[in-house]
């Protein structure tokens, strides 16, 4: 299968699936937007993309995929140009269905970092760009589902700094943190399809892409990975998937 | 841009820049040595040019301090700026990290007990603003993505504003519903078409991303000290902003409008 596609386009596949026709998705510029893209171009018409430069509803546009969230671009024939604090507040109030996020590091209860890396945040060792939106992505949907490359520098027992909330410390935590409503669901990557244990939030194995074995994903992970009771492969980029998503990526910006 | 041109010229000193998207202006802002603190929920030029190296190069030697919060929370401490009142109830950013970072504090709800976090007003000492059209007494209207700026506007203590379009008080009369920053909130406004460039005016002129690309690239090259020449060429050099807009040429800025038409068009 690797001849046929890289690893940013299965992501993209695997990701798009995820999404189901009559529900909102708030994503990320990049994989994720495509990903969304796709889904509303093949099998869910009636998902409303929103983004978080304060846009809901656009039309992306193949051969014309913003480069970030608040350029002209990523507002193609939107249906509302609501402004970055009321787009959050439609999330606040529950109307986004699913939130599609990545992030530079990312620990066993899906918690995110995309600030900084190193011990203190005021001495960083890389200063990140920062959450943009990413934390009231995590805090306000639905439903997160995180879509990453899986490298083990990435898969972190701890996060240098928690931007983004997943479980936090496990079940439990994120109602006793205020959160009211909201979970991470699933983290696609490039190996597989990650999911959380119901009793104890920790991540788990739920499926492979094909030709990967549970083991390489262990391999590439840097904390205990438990599995699913059965865990499952994933179908394969069709051809009408691949042919759909890099006409949308043409100059291959996102997909490599 | 044009004002914020105008402030490296004036060679402003210990200033705290906040903005939830920071892009080339806060890392001119830092290279000129301006300001000492940066309070934003992201900054880079843009996701195909990766991690600023600016951002980098000041926060990680400690020169410039980086005060995170997330969109909405930094968008509800104008917003409690804009509505007069000291803080904004929010779900957000409860349970991360973010929290000790701007020192935000948790309330019990008074009437189900929940955790809330309490985003603190922020009241910006002034305000620069760019928007597409405003009347002689500052009444403005706004074009596609409002951003924050209604907010900001009520929120901070002055309010400096430029425009593409002049219009007359009888248009603003005529179309009301189209004013979104109200003339008694403004205290200077200044016709300059243009006045966002490189950056994008909604419907007017698309960003100049071979321009970013040109910049990072010379990052790239020479490190930091590519900022100091680029400062030199279109902040300090060009005595006026049409002098700095000569530097990017009349066939280049018709072609970002035609850009834009095209990006806007149904």
């Amino acid at each position: 299968m690797s001849g046929r596609c890289n690893a940013a386009e299965l992501l993209a596949v695997v990701a798009s699936r995820q999404l189901r026709d009559d529900t909102m998705v708030f994503a990320g510029v990049g994989v994720p937007l495509l990903a969304a893209a796709l889904a509303r171009r093949r099998h869910a018409p009636r998902l409303t993309l929103v983004i978080e430069g304060g846009i809901i509803g656009p039309e992306i546009a193949p051969g014309r995929l913003p480069i970030s969230t608040n350029e002209m671009r990523a507002g193609r024939r939107a249906t509302m140009l609501p402004g970055i604090t009321d787009a959050f507040l439609f999330a606040q109030r529950g109307f986004v269905d699913v939130g599609f996020m990545g992030g530079a590091q990312i620990d066993r209860y899906g918690n995110l970092n995309t600030s900084t890396i190193g011990a203190d945040y005021w001495k960083p060792t890389v200063r990140l760009p920062g959450t943009g939106g990413a934390n009231d992505i995590a805090s306000l949907c639905r439903e997160v589902i995180i879509v990453t490359p899986h490298e083990k520098r990435r898969f972190v027992p701890r996060v240098d700094f928690l931007t983004s909330p997943g479980w936090l410390a496990g079940d439990g935590s994120r109602a006793a943190a205020g959160l009211l409503f909201g979970r991470v669901s699933r983290v696609v990557t490039t190996l597989g399809v990650l999911g959380f244990d119901p009793a104890t939030r920790c991540m788990r194995i739920e499926a492979t892409h094909p030709g990967v074995s549970a083991d390489t994903i262990r391999a590439n992970t840097g904390f205990e990975l438990g599995q699913a009771e059965r865990v499952e492969t994933t179908e394969p980029p069709s051809d009408d998937e691949l042919l759909m998503l890099r006409a949308l990526d043409p100059e291959r910006r996102f997909l490599g | 841009m044009a004002l914020v041109r105008e402030l490296l010229r004036q060679r402003r000193r210990g200033l705290t820049l906040s903005r939830n998207l920071t892009c080339t202006e806060g890392e001119l802002l830092m290279a000129a040595g301006a300001v000492e603190r940066v309070v934003t929920a992201w900054m880079s030029i843009g996701l195909p040019w990766g991690v600023s190296k600016i951002l980098r190069h000041y926060v990680e030697s400690g020169r410039v301090a980086l005060e995170e919060w997330s969109h909405l929370a930094l968008g509800l401490r104008f917003r409690a700026g804009a509505m007069g009142v000291p803080f904004l109830p929010s779900l957000t950013m409860l349970g991360s990290d973010l929290v000790a970072v701007g020192g935000t504090k948790t309330i019990q709800d008074p009437y189900t007990g929940a955790t809330l976090a309490a985003v603190p007003a922020l009241f910006p000492d002034v305000a620069l603003l760019h928007v597409q059209r405003a009347d002689p007494f500052g009444n403005c209207q706004i074009d596609g993505y409002p951003h924050m700026d209604t907010d900001i506007a009520r929120a901070a203590a002055t309010v400096l504003v430029t425009t593409e379009e002049l219009i007359t008080e009888e248009d603003t009369r005529r179309h009301p519903d189209r004013t979104v920053i109200p003339g008694f909130v403004v205290d200077a406004l200044v016709h300059v078409p243009f006045g966002s460039f490189p950056h994008e005016c909604y419907g007017l002129y698309e960003a100049d991303f071979e321009h970013f690309a040109a910049y990072t690239a010379a990052i790239d090259a020479r490190g930091p000290a590519a900022v100091g020449e680029y400062l030199e060429r279109y902040v300090y050099g060009p005595a006026s902003f049409p002098d700095y807009l000569d530097l990017f040429g009349r066939d280049h800025l018709a072609l970002q409008r035609r850009r834009a038409r095209e990006l806007t068009e149904p």
